[in-house]
């Protein structure tokens, strides 16, 4: 199937000779949730604005629905919903007002039932005459996501759509999102919040000095490059590790209360965790408590940034 | 053509025009009733007709020459300032909209609220002064073609300006002297030389004669050279944006 959004080989050097794109080359496929993840100054923004017409690129090439950006940008931009990081409101203008407008600059014929629709899913309808200086961040913030769903784009960009929303709009925006994808838009979200990515992206990439360093499936990812934490409570410390246990190159906390056994959930050869206990019982450890946990994609994403840097 | 996005332009601003009628509207006319009490009947008693006609009636043309081109400039410069300064402009850009398109919904707005600003004024300076219009088909034409080669202009502005205070800095310091200066209140034929020879370097000359022509029938400047000059006006603003828009100045990095 094609991809909704095709990117190849694309740079982009601005005027200050900073160059913020290397050469990116991805695909995204049409209903996918893609999270771009990134330090700050990575191009995540970069990468989005080209897609929406908003920066030149400097070489390569973006296509959207097979429609070329700059050849025949129309068709191309007629597509895309863009959901900004900053703030940036009409002050004086409503909420009904403004988004309206923005159905109205993609070429849209007027709907007020489909912008009622779009209102009542961001729970904006209520406010709906209010002007947008009298909302609070987390509202405008629903009223950019308004005004990009005006249209009914296919493909949507979030640039970081959840910096300085209150936990429960965020849990909010998962769940707009999720019933996005259930209506067949497709998502490419920045985020911070490796939370974010991992709660709904079905493919990641993360971006580093312009360079795209990896694309993988969220699930993959977490199988491949996860690691799994066992926690050993003992009953009583231990004092320095025997001989015995050396082999499980385990770690010890200060007061020798617990032990740490870290291991790859997808390496070759299961854990040898029935060894493992039986060594501790031979070197007369009792254990009272055992407990696993699973890498994080933050954590993840934090050995990889780590590793190319 | 994106027509619904011209038109959602166009209703934008004049939206904003209507939310702010008092500054679009009610001060521009304001200040040209106190124009003619003060040139028009308290110093304007004093002076005689000028080729024929009172000097009330002969100011009018440049009176409202003068507040079609602050008022042109005004509009369109803030209309497209105000969302690069908010930062909305990323969805004017976004939009599948041409640059042709983005103009015809500014200027096209900027130019509409000059064209029936001076309308206003026209009719208000008939309770001033007895009024008469000669070639009232040219006096539409020339309203029409100032306000969008003025609108266009302050287009340009708009683009170019990184504060509020360059907003305002070519209609006040450029625009409103060069209109003082070219004749709106008297004939440059009276300006001794080298003054008269100067005056024909400032292109607002053309732009008030041409008016006047409309209104009285007679001018210091040929119609013909007045419209070619507007026109000459209008084909360089229209470059300038063309230019701005292919290279992306102050719009896109």
């Amino acid at each position: 199937m094609q991809p909704i959004l095709s990117i190849t080989d694309l740079t982009k050097t601005y005027a200050t000779g900073f160059k913020a794109l290397k050469g990116i080359s991805l695909d995204i496929r049409e209903g996918e949730i893609f999270a771009l993840l990134g330090p700050n100054g990575a191009g995540k923004t970069t990468l989005i604005s080209i897609a929406c017409g908003l920066v030149r690129p400097s070489g390569g090439r973006v296509t959207v629905g097979g429609h070329d950006i700059t050849a025949d940008y129309r068709s191309a931009r007629g597509m895309i919903g863009l959901v900004p990081q900053e703030l940036t409101t009409d002050a004086f203008e409503t909420v009904w007002d403004t988004v309206t407008f923005s159905r109205g600059l993609f070429g849209k014929r007027r709907d007020p039932a489909h912008i009622e629709k779009v209102l009542r899913d961001l729970s904006l309808w209520d406010k709906r005459d209010a002007t947008l200086r009298t909302l609070s961040g987390g509202m405008k913030r629903r009223v950019l996501i308004a005004k990009a769903l005006s249209h009914e784009p296919r493909l949507l960009f979030l640039d970081e759509p959840t910096a300085g929303v209150d936990v429960e709009l965020r849990r909010d925006m998962w769940r707009l999102v999720r019933a996005l994808r259930d209506d067949g838009v497709t998502m490419v979200l920045t985020t911070h919040y490796i939370e974010e990515a991992e709660e709904m992206a079905d493919r990641v990439g993360v971006i580093r000095g312009g360079e795209l360093i990896l694309v993988e499936e969220k699930a993959a990812l977490m199988r491949q490059l996860g690691r799994k934490r066992l926690v050993i409570d003992l009953a009583a410390p231990v004092p320095g590790l025997p001989e015995t246990l050396a082999r499980h190159r385990l770690k010890a906390s200060a007061d020798g209360a617990q032990l740490f056994y870290t291991y790859e959930a997808a390496a070759a050869g299961a854990p040898d965790l029935g060894g493992l206990m039986q060594d501790l019982a031979g070197a007369g450890a009792v254990v009272r408590d055992v407990t696993t946990s699973q890498n994080t994609l933050e954590e993840i994403f934090v050995d990889l940034v780590s590793q190319r840097a | 053509m994106n027509i619904h996005a011209v038109r959602a332009i166009y209703g934008f601003e004049m939206a904003r025009t209507l939310r702010t009628l008092t500054q679009s509207i009610v001060s521009p006319v304001l200040s040209t009733a106190l124009y003619f009490v003060v040139f028009g009947a308290a110093l304007g008693s004093r002076i005689p007709s000028v080729d024929g006609v009172s000097y009330g009636a002969f100011i009018v043309p440049g009176l409202v020459m003068l507040s079609l081109l602050t008022q042109s400039i005004a509009n369109a410069s803030f209309g497209i300032y105000f969302p690069r300064f908010t930062g909305t402009i990323y969805e004017i850009l976004s939009a599948p909209i041409s640059a042709f398109e983005i103009v015809a919904g500014y200027v096209g707005a900027a130019a509409s609220k000059s064209i029936v600003l001076g309308l206003i004024i026209i009719a208000t300076s008939a309770l001033f002064v007895p009024l008469h219009v000669e070639h009232p088909v040219w006096m539409v034409a020339a309203l029409v073609l100032t306000s969008v080669t003025f609108s266009l202009f302050g287009f340009v502005i708009g683009i170019w300006a990184d504060g509020f205070e360059k907003l305002q800095l070519v209609p006040l310091l450029v625009v409103t002297p060069l209109t003082f200066l070219g004749g709106s209140f008297y004939s440059i034929e009276t300006l001794p030389a080298p003054w008269r020879q100067i005056a024909y370097l400032n292109p607002v000359v053309y732009l008030v004669n041409g008016f006047r022509w409309s209104f009285v029938g007679r001018a210091d400047v040929p119609p013909e050279v007045s419209f070619g000059m507007t026109l000459a006006i209008l084909a360089l603003c229209a470059a300038l944006i063309a230019w701005i828009f292919r290279t992306g100045y102050r719009l896109k990095t």
